[in-house]
């Protein structure tokens, strides 16, 4: 999409539905901004660094489990166990946050890195559908953290206090540490996709898996380290999330498992992979979080607020696809 | 013999693609009891128009009439329901699903298809086996009874005897010559020439997206064919150009190959500087063959030695780190369909993990050089998809300019290809040899071993039966012998 509006300038000659075809970050982010202004029309505290402050915050830790959904969907995966490995990481950085913070940070990354690999291996190697793997690979580490809780992991449920900073803090008292987080998160993931052959492939294996086996790449190393940075990355979104709290529990991410592929979808990353890449996901992620407020703030109970976030989520993927259909399929 | 009267007619059709133009107007009239060729280069328009007669696809502008009546057609049902069928390039069969399940979903009059299949001495197909387990040329014609079944007034037959063998082929131009006796009409679409001559009635000839000549065939020569599609006259490739080269190291070398009943003791050798041809009919283990040159499946027994070392193939990984890279036979398995030109080309640069942590500085300059040295059209770059069959085939091989080879495993690389094209192709591996790269090529088209190859060897029932010096071999000499019969004396 870039390459091609730099490299046709005729295109503003072109009516407005196709302009937008061609630029759908622009729709996206006009959607954003409609609904952070709708939002400050309900709530006109909203309006203000705090409200900024607050959408970022909230879109921090979904932000990473969506960038760890948008790799994986380009190369045609997808990983249903982010949040169970986010609350395991989070759950092993509580246990060992009397050893330190540096102890448990390393030990919730381990945890992810794990896990990862060992989705990776199923997916890679062994050929599971991703979705399988996945989603059975999160239905057994909740069997194993439920049953962990008792025994191994009895111990502290209270983060080090220097997650918890990390976690809900704020640089200087105004840039929440997560957000920081994110943001080099962020720089890293758009260097991965954009300046690394490892970005091609993903990419490229999302387009065509046999082509670039022909082209002589092994494509199982690019799917297995796909999953592994994926695990890592849900274990950052986890340790920052129990940071926030203070405390785990086993509902700790639960909640992010579907926003962080609706994030991606939002963003124009196809499930089917080959299209899409992280600058969608943001925005998509930055979506999800003002809806989040909008809705708190329209104050219509839980019920109706499920409701209407579903039908939200569908009618922005909806209309995204129709875009994108229309840009020439 | 009744007046013919108009079956099916397009006035100014055209048809842009975002920024590309795929059609600027195109009036075709097809006339009843007429088969009809639409010829024209790759990127000439025909994929397009054929889109827009089945349906497929809308116009921008024009006018659509069949017998007489503005017709719009919004989806391909309505192009059936107005009397024409379609047989696109590629099978139009749900390959999970069943023969007689996918005819179920095109409720087909059952008398009829069996009647058809008897034409094609396929009267013993199982009803009951699963598509994708058929071979392609049974497919094609299960696609061509399905659609004659359907008694259309015009037959849309879209490179439909690509996949078929000479005798298969014969049949349908048997079925075609009944079908115009009843009044009805064909439009072929084929690369063939030799086919138009022989069948056809009228030729409308397709260049830049407009039509630049309707001609009857009985009236020209293939030439004046060729010259009506390039817009110019022919250049005879230079025999001169492959005489006298200094014979090489050995590169690939088998011996012994064997898969299963596919191949048997298949051994040969190809040394640098050489083009080897190979020549078989449908189904006689060249498929496999290639298969296990490039990694993609091991043989039974046998050894593959490249540059005096000999070698396991376990993946294409394996055989690309040895230099020994593959051009396969159907293009869309080697392309990225949504990433840009570059990405497509650049692919092989990231074989290797080390490589996998940023992007080569020389890439761009890599790219750009295959893009100038294959002439390859970047007006709709941004996807490949985009790009026309033509293009998308020298993409597939500026892979391996960008990506560097030893030796090049090319499957029937100019199937379904403009003639420009063509001769472009035959001139980049001319050059790729005179560089010193081994070339081994599988070729359908006969004409094609004169042209580029030094050496020829045939293939039978999984066997080399023959090896010709190219410049000797002639189209009976090498048929002769893929038919595994001896030159008669």
């Amino acid at each position: 999409m870039r390459s091609s509006t730099a490299r046709n300038p005729k295109n503003s000659a072109r009516p407005p539905q196709n302009w937008l075809a061609e630029n759908p970050l622009v729709a996206l982010f006009v959607v954003f901004l409609g609904l952070f202004l709708l939002t400050g029309a309900v709530q006109p505290n909203f309006l203000s660094i705090n409200g900024v402050r607050n959408t970022l915050l909230q879109a921090a830790p979904l932000g990473i489990l969506a960038a760890a959904q948008t790799a994986l969907m380009l190369t045609g995966g997808i990983d249903l166990s982010v949040a169970m490995i986010a609350t395991g990481a989070a759950y092993v950085a509580a246990n060992q946050s009397p050893n330190g913070a540096g102890v448990a940070l390393l030990a919730g990354v381990l945890v992810g890195l794990l896990i990862g690999s060992v989705n990776g291996v199923g997916v890679a190697l062994f050929r599971v559908n991703p979705l399988i793997m996945t989603l059975a690979m999160s239905g057994i580490l909740l069997g194993l953290f439920t049953a962990w809780t008792q025994t191994v992991l009895a111990g502290s449920t209270q983060m080090a206090p220097f997650i918890k900073l990390l976690g809900g803090g704020a640089w200087m008292g105004s840039v929440p540490y997560s957000v920081l987080v994110w943001g080099g998160v962020t720089l890293l993931v758009f260097w991965l996709f954009r300046r690394s052959g490892w970005g091609r492939l993903l990419y490229a294996i999302g387009d065509n898996e046999r082509a670039v086996r022909l082209a002589g790449v092994r494509v199982w190393q690019v799917r297995l380290s796909a999953y592994m940075l994926s695990g890592m990355l849900a274990a950052i979104a986890g340790m920052l999330l129990g940071g926030r709290t203070g405390a785990v529990d086993l509902q700790l991410a639960g909640a992010f498992l579907l926003p962080s592929v609706a994030a991606a979808v939002i963003g124009g990353t196809s499930i089917f992979g080959g299209v899409g890449g992280y600058t969608g996901t943001v925005l998509g992620a930055l979506i999800l979080s003002v809806l989040n407020s909008l809705l708190t703030f329209l104050n219509v109970g839980q019920a109706i607020q499920q409701m209407v976030y579903g039908s939200i989520v569908l009618a922005l993927a909806w209309g995204y696809a129709r875009l994108m259909r229309r840009s020439g399929a | 013999m009744s007046k013919p009267k108009l079956l099916l007619a397009t006035e100014a059709i055209a048809k842009s693609y975002g920024p590309v133009t795929a059609l600027r107007s195109v009036d075709l009239t097809v006339r009843s009891g007429e088969i009809h060729a639409l010829l024209g280069a790759n990127g000439a328009g025909k994929s397009t128009l054929v889109k827009i007669l089945a349906g497929v696809q809308p116009a921008d502008q024009g006018l659509l009439r069949v017998e007489g009546q503005i017709v719009r057609f919004r989806t391909p049902a309505d192009a059936l329901h107005a009397g024409i069928a379609t047989v696109f390039q590629d099978p139009a069969l749900i390959p999970d699903l069943t023969v007689a399940q996918n005819l179920r979903l095109s409720r087909i009059d059952m008398a009829r298809f069996r009647d058809g299949l008897a034409r094609f001495a396929l009267e013993e197909l199982d009803l009951s086996a699963l598509v994708r387990e058929l071979p392609l040329e049974t497919l094609r014609v299960v696609d061509l009874v399905r659609a004659v079944a359907r008694q259309p007034h015009v037959l849309l037959l879209d490179e439909l005897t690509a996949a078929l063998t000479a005798e298969q082929a014969e049949r349908v131009f048997a079925l075609l010559r009944d079908w115009k006796k009843q009044g009805r009409s064909a439009v072929l679409i084929t690369h063939r020439l030799a086919e138009v001559m022989h069948i056809c009635d009228q030729a409308t000839i397709l260049r830049d997206g407009r039509n630049v000549a309707e001609l009857a065939p009985a009236n020209v020569t293939e030439h004046q064919l060729v010259e009506a599609m390039l817009g110019a006259s022919l250049e005879p490739t230079s025999a001169a150009s492959r005489s006298k080269r200094p014979a090489g190291d050995t590169l690939l070398e088998v011996r012994g190959l064997t898969a299963r009943h596919l191949l048997q003791e298949v051994s040969f050798a190809v040394r640098s500087g050489e083009i080897l041809g190979l020549v078989a009919l449908e189904g006689q283990g060249q498929e496999r063959l290639f298969d296990l040159l490039s990694g993609n499946r091991q043989p039974t027994a046998g050894e593959i030695w490249v540059n005096g070392t000999r070698c396991q193939f376990r993946s294409p990984y394996d055989a690309v780190r040895r230099g020994v890279v593959l051009v396969p036979g159907d293009r869309v398995i080697a392309l990225l369909p949504n990433q840009s030109v570059q990405h497509n080309l650049a692919t092989p640069l990231f074989g290797k993990w080390t490589s996998w942590w940023r992007l080569p500085r020389n890439e761009e300059p890599q790219v750009q050089r295959a893009v100038a040295q294959l002439s390859i059209d970047t007006r709709a770059a941004a996807q490949v998809r985009r790009l026309s069959g033509g293009n998308q085939q020298k993409v597939v091989l500026g892979r391996w300019l960008v990506g560097g080879f030893r030796t090049l495993l090319c499957f029937d690389p100019t199937r379904g290809i403009d003639i420009q094209t063509k001769h472009e192709i035959y001139a980049r591996l001319r050059e790729l040899a005179a560089q010193g790269a081994a070339i081994v090529l599988y070729t359908s088209e006969l004409a094609e071993i004169g042209l580029v190859c030094d050496r020829v060897l045939v293939l039978h029932r999984g066997r080399i039966v023959d090896e010709q010096d190219a410049s000797h071999a002639t189209e009976s000499s090498l048929l002769t012998a893929a038919h595994g019969l001896e030159a008669p004396v």
